[in-house]
């Protein structure tokens, strides 16, 4: 009835057989944060990167990091902790920190350079790659080997494993097909690089990031999703009042973001946040391609529709098939 | 200002794929395909800063096979002046990445003298999100990617560009990269005196290897498959029932 996901139970078994990858590798993780903490993307490729093999360094980069690099020094299996702390490095440019990655990467020729797919470290990792004339792999779901990757195309619809045959392998992995590393205990060293050189072409303004008491959506246990069946803006409270009694994040599809209901960090799918939550719960969501191709990884997904045709149900593992409007403030007040 | 736009042939985004019997793609002969839906949006875009006079001249280039034409000619007849059409066989296409794209793109950028760059950001067939970075990084130039709103302001672009959890505003030299995010604008249809007219606007042909760029697989495709599928659930009748079942799941 809920199927773990499949690249679930493949991480599980290359942990059991660590041998199964080249030990001689060596990797370098490029750690993301906000200048207090370390994101759980940057986690999740720290697992990846632990699933290769070999030495491990992490470049933690920022105008304000030295906290970061104390917390990532503390996790187990790093042998090096790479701190460049610069006032350039406001806003984490990527015109600034690709020549710091590729800076780095000169400095210690690493086999492999890791991060968690963010809208951060898709920007940075091509601008790396292509100065390295390496490819560069997206959205990497299972590590085979240490130059055999599995990753998803076409929405989700198809699952491709493939051989890079660059000689360094520089990619972004999906952080719901890694668990975040949990390892304490560890002392890393830390060295401190020195900045590199760039051309200042590109000026930070500002960021308006939603605030939020609820869990953040890539990382909610429970995400309670609204679609163009929500109506309105106003009626996603609903959704927050429900959310708010389970722990849970809220996200949205396209059509309820595209309406102006919610704002576009909310979106999950192909273009927005993929999503893996223990409970996913559709609410007036019909359930097109590009909105399962963020939550079908879901370890259960219930869906609230009043069509029964809608597509949405036979990706749910519980439908209920009824006015959105009745049942969900039912709900809320029966948990 | 000139501007140079891509756009890219993909399998139309509500088809259902379907993979291959040989187990190494999809089946995408006899498939609907049309326009990336990103690539429509970077053509947009294009469009309106022509119409606001900011724009002279926009270039629309594709890498792909014969059919690759019919988008070219697409953009043309939402209001793009003339296409470049870089053919490479179906084979070819099928194993060229960002890494080949962006070495045409940024070629192409800099014979053609050109101030801005407008790619969607990315492409929904192979999902990779790095062509326009890497043009960017190749030129040099910097990059606005999953931008929202674009704004030419004394010979800089303002650019808003959608991050996780927010917003993020930048302002960039010109030239500039600037990938299309879905919410940057809402594409127009082409009509049909435009459709007409667009069948006179000249296509320049060449080979990747006219603009330098080895098309050699970088990947060996060991295998393509459906991803797995979930067994199917059950209709519940009502919300009582729903928390019950969530329950016994330890929910």
């Amino acid at each position: 009835m809920f199927s773990i996901s499949k690249s679930l139970t493949s991480s599980a078994k290359l942990r059991a057989i660590p041998s199964l990858l080249n030990r001689f590798q060596s990797t370098l993780v490029i750690a993301e944060h906000d200048g207090k903490n370390v994101k759980a993307e940057t986690l999740s490729a720290l697992t990846a990167a632990k699933q290769i093999g070999g030495d491990i360094s992490i470049l933690v980069a920022g105008d304000q990091c030295v906290d970061v690099a104390k917390t990532l020094s503390t996790y187990s299996g790093i042998n090096k902790i790479l701190l460049a702390q610069h006032a350039d490095f406001k806003g984490f440019l990527p015109e600034r920190l690709a020549p710091l990655i590729l800076k780095t990467q000169k400095e210690f020729n690493y086999t492999h350079i890791i991060a968690g797919s963010s809208s951060f470290s898709k920007s940075v990792l091509p601008r790396v790659a292509v100065q390295l004339d390496v490819s560069k792999l997206s959205d990497v779901i299972d590590i085979k080997d240490a130059d055999t990757f599995v990753r998803t195309i076409y929405a989700g619809n198809a699952v491709m494993t493939l051989k890079a045959k660059d000689p360094i392998k520089i990619m972004t992995v999906r952080p719901t097909s890694f668990a975040a590393d949990e390892s304490s205990g560890g002392s890393a060293p830390e060295e401190v690089m020195e900045a590199a050189e760039f051309t200042k072409n590109s000026e930070f303004i500002s960021q308006e990031l939603k605030k939020s008491d609820r869990p953040e959506l890539g990382g909610a246990k429970i995400v309670i999703s609204g679609g163009r069946g929500m109506k309105s803006g106003d009626n996603f409270e609903m959704l927050y009042k429900l959310a708010d009694k389970m722990g849970g994040a809220v996200g949205a599809s396209r059509a309820a973001v595209d309406a102006g209901m919610v704002s576009n960090d909310l979106q999950v799918g192909q273009t927005g946040k993929i999503v893996a939550p223990e409970l996913y719960v559709a609410v007036g969501i019909s359930g097109a391609i590009q909105h399962l191709a963020g939550m079908k990884d879901s370890k259960l997904i219930v869906s609230i529709n009043k069509d029964p045709e809608a597509p949405i149900f036979q990706v749910s593992d519980f439908g209920l098939v009824a006015d959105l409007f009745k049942a969900v403030p039912e709900w809320e007040q029966k948990i | 200002m000139r501007i140079l736009v891509g756009v890219k042939r993909v399998i139309d985004y509500a088809v259902k794929i379907r993979i291959r019997p040989d187990g190494k793609g999809v089946v995408t002969d006899g498939v609907k395909h049309s326009m990336n839906p990103f690539d429509e949006i970077a053509v947009e875009e294009a469009v309106r800063l022509k119409e606001k006079k900011i724009a002279k001249e926009i270039i629309v280039m594709t890498c792909g096979p014969t059919q690759s034409q019919d988008t070219l000619r697409t953009a043309l007849a939402m209001g793009a002046d003339r296409g470049i059409h870089v053919e490479v066989p179906p084979s070819e296409a099928e194993t060229i990445l960002p890494i080949q794209i962006s070495k045409m793109f940024s070629e192409v950028a800099k014979k053609e003298e050109v101030d801005l760059v407008i790619l969607g950001k990315q492409a929904i067939d192979d999902d990779c999100n790095q062509t326009a970075q890497m043009t960017a990084s190749i030129l040099d130039w910097p990059q606005g990617v999953y931008a929202s709103k674009l704004e030419v302001k004394d010979k800089k672009l303002e650019v808003i560009r959608e991050i996780d959890g927010g917003l993020e505003t930048i302002l960039l030299d010109l030239p500039a990269v600037v990938s299309a995010d879905l919410r940057l604008n809402e594409p127009r249809y082409a009509t049909l005196p435009n459709i007409m007219k667009a069948k006179k606007k000249k296509i320049a042909k060449m080979k990747p290897s006219d603009l330098g760029v080895d098309s050699a697989p970088r990947i060996e495709v060991i295998k393509v498959e459906d991803p797995p599928v979930r067994e199917p659930g059950i209709i519940v009748e009502d919300v009582d029932t729903l928390i019950t079942k969530l329950k016994d799941k330890g929910l």
